[in-house]
């Protein structure tokens, strides 16, 4: 309990000092209609605040995005950050994509991972996904999977990327530092990020652990992944993020899982509810839902 | 890698012999295609993770009474889809609209939800429906 504290109450002090840009606007949650919009911006739950309706980003006139910046609270809940059949731009569903470019390795790895969700869902039983035995989520599934909430602080020295699916944490370091040559896998990998330009901040991971997954259906990473994230500033309200695994033991080239996902700024007191992965409310959970409908 | 794997395969494989240890995204045990509609009381609201649950007493035409559990989605999707916490208090009464299961356990998705004022609440936002 004291650990969710700990990471809120680091979220709520950053999001008032960091973001001052963030400031000139206001609001949130409207379901429909332009007035409903207004009202929503303009007045909204303070604690645990929901993220909005899409709508309330329709059509909202947006500032230039600042120079290398990308501090604030984002929504990546209302253009596809659920990603619940799989990476945004592989889905494992029914439009049938092609599957990533898999080594032989690759795919004996794919086939011993059982997922509850996409084309290949096994019964309830079958499922081995760590996240739903409350292991780490790991990187990079929390780009590609349940990417609802999330706030981003930059210090001089590193960017903070906090999550609230999970109650993640990720440091980002900018102080020129080198990736590690022969890191200890670690679940959330190992961190830089440099401007690439006034607008766009390039990520790249090494050192992720091989048993978490890549993504809600399944797709196996090893610990040779290297992920690249882009993040483009398009204007203030609008960040883009790509992001691309190469994995030369898994894979047989790099491939894009998510191409330009839209995040959304929300307002300045926007406050993230928690999404925690609790073992006890897992095990009631499983007990009043999961053992009573696992028999086919 | 795979000298990695093998292990965590292993362990996963004994953890999964444990009905406690069942997965949450149990999508396969749920017939999609259906719909039922339940009306009963309200028994307990249960606002956790991974998926918030319903406890509704219901009562069919031959007096048959059943317990039924429902889940919806997470805290933060449910109040993305205007729920609360406290939206509901034992002994409402309500009308639920649910994806049934494939076994037949008087368990289900809620699709949506009627309440007492006429007010009606779609569950569970983008990722559970």
């Amino acid at each position: 309990m004291s650990n969710r504290f700990g990471i809120l109450g680091l979220m709520l002090f950053a999001l008032p000092i960091f973001s001052p840009i963030l400031c000139a606007q206001t609001g949130a949650a409207a379901q429909a209609g332009d007035a409903g919009q207004q009202d929503w911006w303009a007045s909204h739950e303070k604690w645990n605040t929901p993220l909005p309706d899409k709508s309330v980003y329709a059509g909202k006139k947006s500032a230039p995005a600042p120079r290398r910046n990308l501090s604030g609270a984002w929504d990546g809940l209302n253009e596809g950050g659920t990603q619940p059949k799989g990476a945004k731009d592989y889905p494992d569903d029914a439009s049938h994509r092609p599957e990533p470019p898999y080594t032989a390795l690759g795919k004996e790895a794919r086939m011993r991972n059982k997922a509850g969700e996409g084309e290949e869902q096994v019964p309830i039983a079958m499922v081995n996904d760590p996240v739903d035995s409350c292991e780490p989520v790991g990187f990079p599934r929390t780009d590609l999977f349940s990417l609802k909430a999330m706030t981003i602080v930059q210090t001089p020295n590193y960017v903070i990327w906090l999550n609230q699916s999970h109650n993640v944490y990720r440091i980002i370091w900018t102080d020129g530092r080198e990736l590690p040559k022969d890191p200890v896998p670690r679940y959330y990998g190992y961190s830089v990020g440099h401007w690439e330009d006034d607008y766009n901040f390039v990520v790249d991971t090494v050192g992720m652990d091989e048993r978490t997954w890549l993504d809600n259906v399944g797709r196996p990473h090893s610990s040779a992944l290297h992920v690249t994230e882009r993040f483009h500033r398009v204007s203030r309200d609008l960040l883009e993020l790509t992001v691309t695994i190469d994995d030369p033991k898994i894979y047989t080239k790099p491939w894009v899982a998510a191409d330009k996902l839209t995040l959304h700024l929300l307002p300045a007191d926007f406050d993230m509810g928690e999404m925690i992965c609790s073992p006890s409310e897992m095990s009631q959970y499983k007990k009043l839902v999961a053992n009573p409908i696992s028999d086919k | 890698m795979r000298n990695k794997l093998t292990p965590v395969f292993l362990v996963l494989c004994g953890l999964l012999s444990s009905v406690s240890l069942l997965a949450h995204h149990g999508n396969a045990a749920y017939d999609y295609a259906a719909t039922k509609s339940l009306k009963g009381t309200v028994t307990e609201w249960v606002w956790v993770n991974p998926h918030c649950i319903l406890k509704l007493d219901t009562k069919d035409d031959k007096g048959v009474d059943t317990h039924w559990v429902l889940e919806t989605g997470s805290p933060v999707d449910m109040l993305h889809a205007g729920f609360s916490a406290t939206i509901f208090k034992p002994g409402d009464e309500v009308t639920v609209d649910i994806m049934p299961t494939k076994n037949g356990a008087p368990v289900g998705r809620i699709r949506r939800v009627v309440f007492p004022d006429g007010k009606a609440l779609v569950a569970g936002g983008r990722y559970t429906l």
